[in-house]
């Protein structure tokens, strides 16, 4: 008896769990429209994509408070790809096929993002894609909220050349594509300012790395030789912490080697005692510091939707509000969901972003966005300590890489094109479209 | 180099206490000009402007300053240094230091500070605290020196080091003036001994300085750099190996710690168990929760969290580890394949348990400070936390060796483990047997998750990077053995740390892996085999 209960306890335990993994919101009713949210809400991912599927719903739902699109409620369909890549193509297809999404939001690393690019260009739907990446790609189907290398690294590493004097850089990052496509563009461009390439230390490192020791002791090495050094981190996800607290304990300051970093956000710095981080940066388009109107209401929205004040905001989910904002007004401008129009539509259409401006799509689905440099204080936030003057547009083929910078994408018709070669004037130059 | 003229004149001075202060007036007056600044040159304008006065008044100011800890009243622009965080806040007059009234938080507002900020400051103070009462400020400030060295600075060093009692500040006098020496237009045996001295310490950091003056110097005075360059390269390198090894046994300690409860599950009993790395962030995460409930209840022991967490965390993970032996293991013992399926599951359930519970992000465990920082041996870094892991692992490891040797506990495991049947025959409960020692093995993972926690993340993936390593570490050190896990994570520590210099992190670890492949190939039961009949059994 005793054995028995226990025994259905437990299959009760799983019945319980797999029913959470699987919880989507109830039937669908016939006069809603349906916007998917395709992020990650287990495995190794859903540290940082399960506040991106929050985000989503609470913009679902302030929009219908203001009355819905086009006279419809909106319906958040979720669907839980569990960081596992080729199930992000199936689960994009489920969305697109079996629910009928209008829109999908979702994806963060490249790796996913690239195997749902050929189910978007199959079923001809739309994909918001949040996070900053490497470039090297412009689709049709696919819309570039976050930032292209040209409005997060470049600007970053000109800070610390021009504020900071910077003449030492160490590339470290971890061994995947984003980080490898960014180093390899800094790298042309730091040659390009006559950087030595022996003043330039490019370091690779396994997801999830977490002894760095050696590294940081390299790093420590590299920069004892009298120029002033710079870390420009492409470090993903949860190698950070122990990086920060190895960089921490071995005594590196801010002041002497400074670590700018493009993945660490607020999000992420939550795991770590920033008080011996000081002074490190981060280089994104949206810190939650930032004072405008716009992001005071958004933060007290976020708070109020998740009932929780300790809940930070970060860059992706500025890149969700900037990305469902100009879907629903392309929708608005074209009156219908349907996805050739709103591809015809978006483009030029420009929305308040959380910092005071105005953000635009652009023909190459990239959007215009102001790039900020942060410093990490003691209390988890960024403080600004620049910004680029306006705003900057989203270059998706770098004009660094030897073979993308003839390069340009134009979705608008006549060219309608996203690899179009300016010196041989023809259209597929490099990548798969 | 005016500026610095202006110092050397003034050094002597305030190396002498009471002499030479400031007026108060014109200081207050700059001080207050911090309420209008908006640009970081503005502030970067002040400080130089309060560095030149000269006045050791200005010290507070600037420190905190630098630390953030400046704020502006927003009704009637005064300037206050206001320490620690809240929401009502303490305002300390910057002048006299006394406490001079309170404020709310949201009625101040702080001076901004960047790097560039930070370390103008550092440099303005170095030369104001060269003769500090604290020999860290001392030192610091030789160090600073050192960093920037300026022939126009010898004679405050000189004067210094005349006055310095402590040897180690001394040193680092010496080796600033040297820094100087070699830079200035002194006499050429001058330069030949500091080039003498700075060859004679060793320092990684002169080698640059050195350099240059190679490349620009000729006769005896490129000789001596050439010389004292060699010589430091020499002992650099016998102390980057020295480095090496204690990453690789750092290194080695927290393979020991992860794999060690491994050892006793499939070691000894002969489970493979996929859950074995939740049972490390169960215990992560009880250090978690300990740590937050002795903020709430008992600030004052903060410190000592981590020895409330290590109990806690062997209980609740061996609870667990007895709760799965008895509900799932005791079912399929003898089906390895079926035990594997089961137990991955059973990880998969506990990662997404947690992440309902404590969200999916990391979760902040902080450091006590007595695992914080490092010191140095020689041209050698340790890190406290390290430090304390590879003690802390040595310490359980020696713990267990003791439970399975000399407790009657221990004996009846090996009895079990060596022959069921015989052992049962015997009079031992071969069930309860295996249920404790499942539990053991899982309480240890849970403890070495404390440990973890203070190096790693905590997240609901803790686990899953840590399982591979430990089973890597169990196979190559040789089922069953706990002398073996002791070998077997060290060798493989100190292998990985050599390799990682000359290969990347990357290539290094596919090398081990691939050099394990083949060690397993040639001794198939690992570096202690067991003999004779257990094996078979």
């Amino acid at each position: 008896m005793y054995l028995k209960s226990k025994r259905r306890s437990l299959v009760m335990g799983a019945v319980i769990v797999s029913g959470m993994l699987m919880a989507e919101p109830g039937f669908a009713q016939e006069d809603t429209i349906k916007v998917g949210v395709l992020h990650s809400l287990s495995g190794t991912m859903a540290i940082s994509e399960t506040t991106l599927k929050d985000v989503m719903l609470m913009l679902i739902e302030e929009q219908n408070k203001k009355g819905g699109l086009l006279g419809k409620k909106l319906e958040a369909v979720v669907v839980d790809p569990a960081s596992d890549w080729p199930l992000f193509a199936e689960k994009a297809r489920e969305l697109i096929s079996v629910h009928g999404v209008a829109a999908v939001f979702g994806c963060w690393t490249s790796v996913s993002r690239k195997s749902v690019l050929p189910v978007f260009e199959e079923l001809n739907s739309l994909l918001f894609y949040p996070v900053q990446y490497e470039g090297e790609e412009s689709q049709r189907n696919v819309f570039y909220t976050g930032a292209a290398p040209n409005q997060q690294a470049i600007p970053a590493v000109d800070y610390l050349m021009n504020e900071e004097g910077v003449e030492r850089w160490v590339l470290a990052g971890t061994d995947y594509v984003y980080p490898q496509t960014t180093n390899k563009i800094l790298q042309a461009y730091l040659e390009s300012k006559g950087v030595a390439p022996e003043d330039i230390m490019v370091n690779y490192t396994p997801f999830g790395h977490s002894d760095w020791q050696t590294i940081v002791t390299d790093i420590k090495n590299f920069g004892s030789a009298g120029k002033k050094t710079a870390v420009v981190s492409t470090i993903n996800g949860d190698a950070n912490v122990p990086f920060y607290k190895e960089l921490a304990n071995q005594g590196i300051k801010a002041e002497d080697i400074p670590v700018v970093a493009f993945s660490v956000g607020e999000e992420e710095l939550a795991g770590i005692d920033t008080g011996p981080l000081v002074g490190h940066l981060a280089a994104w388009n949206y810190f939650q510091s930032v004072e405008s109107e716009a992001n005071a209401e958004f933060i007290e929205t976020w708070h109020a939707f998740t009932g929780d004040e300790s809940r930070v905001t970060n860059d992706p989910m500025e890149a969700h509000y900037i990305g469902f904002n100009m879907w629903v007004k392309a929708v608005e401008k074209a009156g219908t969901t349907d996805p050739d129009a709103v591809i015809d539509a978006i483009v030029g259409v420009s929305v308040p972003n959380l910092s005071g401006g105005y953000s635009t799509m652009m023909p190459n689905h990239h959007i215009t966005k102001p790039v900020l440099i942060g410093e990490i204080q003691d209390d988890g936030q960024f403080e600004i300590v620049w910004e680029t003057p306006g705003l900057v547009v989203g270059d998706e083929w770098s004009d660094y890489l030897p073979d993308s910078k003839d390069l340009i994408a134009d979705w608008r018709a006549p060219l309608s094109c996203g690899n179009f070669n300016v010196a041989t004037g023809k259209c597929g130059g490099k990548g798969i479209n | 180099m005016i500026l610095r003229a202006l110092w050397m004149l003034l050094l002597p001075l305030l190396l002498l206490p009471g002499v030479a202060r400031g007026q108060d007036a014109p200081l207050g007056e700059i001080i207050a000009r911090f309420a209008n600044v908006e640009k970081f040159d503005q502030t970067e304008a002040l400080v130089r402007e309060l560095g030149a006065t000269g006045d050791p008044g200005v010290r507070p100011v600037l420190e905190a300053l630098a630390e953030g800890n400046l704020y502006v009243r927003k009704v009637d622009n005064a300037i206050f240094i206001v320490p620690g965080s809240g929401k009502v806040l303490k305002l300390i007059d910057p002048l006299t230091g006394e406490e001079a009234d309170e404020a709310s938080s949201s009625a101040l507002k702080k001076v901004r500070v960047n790097n560039g900020l930070r370390r103008l400051i550092r440099d303005v103070l170095s030369t104001l605290t060269l003769g500090a009462k604290s020999a860290e400020a001392r030192m610091a400030a030789a160090d600073t020196m050192f960093a920037n060295p300026d022939p126009a600075m010898i004679e405050a060093l000189d004067a210094a080091i005349e006055a310095e009692s402590d040897p180690a500040v001394k040193l680092r006098m010496e080796r600033a003036r040297a820094a100087a020496v070699v830079l200035s237009d002194l006499p050429e045996s001058d330069k030949i001994a500091a080039i003498e001295l700075l060859g004679s310490l060793g320092d990684r950091s002169v080698l640059s300085l050195l350099a240059t003056v190679e490349a620009n110097a000729d006769g005896d005075l490129q000789r001596a750099a050439a010389d004292a360059i060699a010589e430091i390269r020499s002992v650099l390198a016998a102390w980057d190996a020295a480095q090496n090894v204690w990453f690789g046994i750092s290194l080695g300690s927290v393979l020991l710690l992860a794999a060690i409860g491994l050892a006793i599950t499939f070691g000894v009993m002969g489970v493979i168990n996929m859950a074995h790395g939740e049972m490390v962030m169960v215990g992560a995460y009880t250090t978690f929760v300990v740590q937050g409930a002795v903020h709430a209840f008992a600030p004052a022991l903060q410190e000592w969290s981590l020895a409330f967490a290590l109990p806690l965390a062997f209980l609740v993970a061996g609870a667990i580890g007895v709760a799965i032996e008895r509900g799932i293991i005791r079912f399929l013992y003898g089906r390895p394949l079926e035990t594997l399926l089961a137990t991955w599951g059973v990880s998969l359930v506990l990662q997404q348990a947690v992440r309902m519970i404590f969200g999916p992000s990391n979760r902040e465990v902080g450091n006590p400070s007595w695992m914080s920082g490092s010191f140095e041996i020689g041209q050698m870094v340790i890190t406290w936390n390290r430090l304390w892991i590879v003690a802390f692992s040595l310490g359980v490891f020696v713990l267990l060796l003791f439970v399975f040797n000399r407790t009657s506990w221990g004996l009846h495991m090996r009895a079990v483990t060596q022959n069921r049947r015989m052992a049962s025959s015997m009079g031992i409960r071969t069930p309860w047997v295996d249920a404790f020692t499942f539990g053991l093995g899982s309480g240890i993972a849970g403890i070495a998750g404390v440990a973890l926690s203070q190096v790693g993340n905590v997240s609901p993936n803790l686990g899953q990077s840590y399982i591979i390593d430990s089973f890597m570490v169990v196979v190559f050190g040789g089922v069953g053995n706990l002398w073996g896990t002791l070998l077997g994570a060290f060798s493989l520590g100190i292998a990985n740390k050599f390799l990682e210099p000359y290969a990347g992190a990357v290539l290094g670890k596919i090398i081990v892996l691939v050099l394990i492949i083949l060690f397993i190939q040639k001794r198939p039961r690992g570096l202690f085999a067991l003999k004779g009949r257990a094996v078979e059994a």
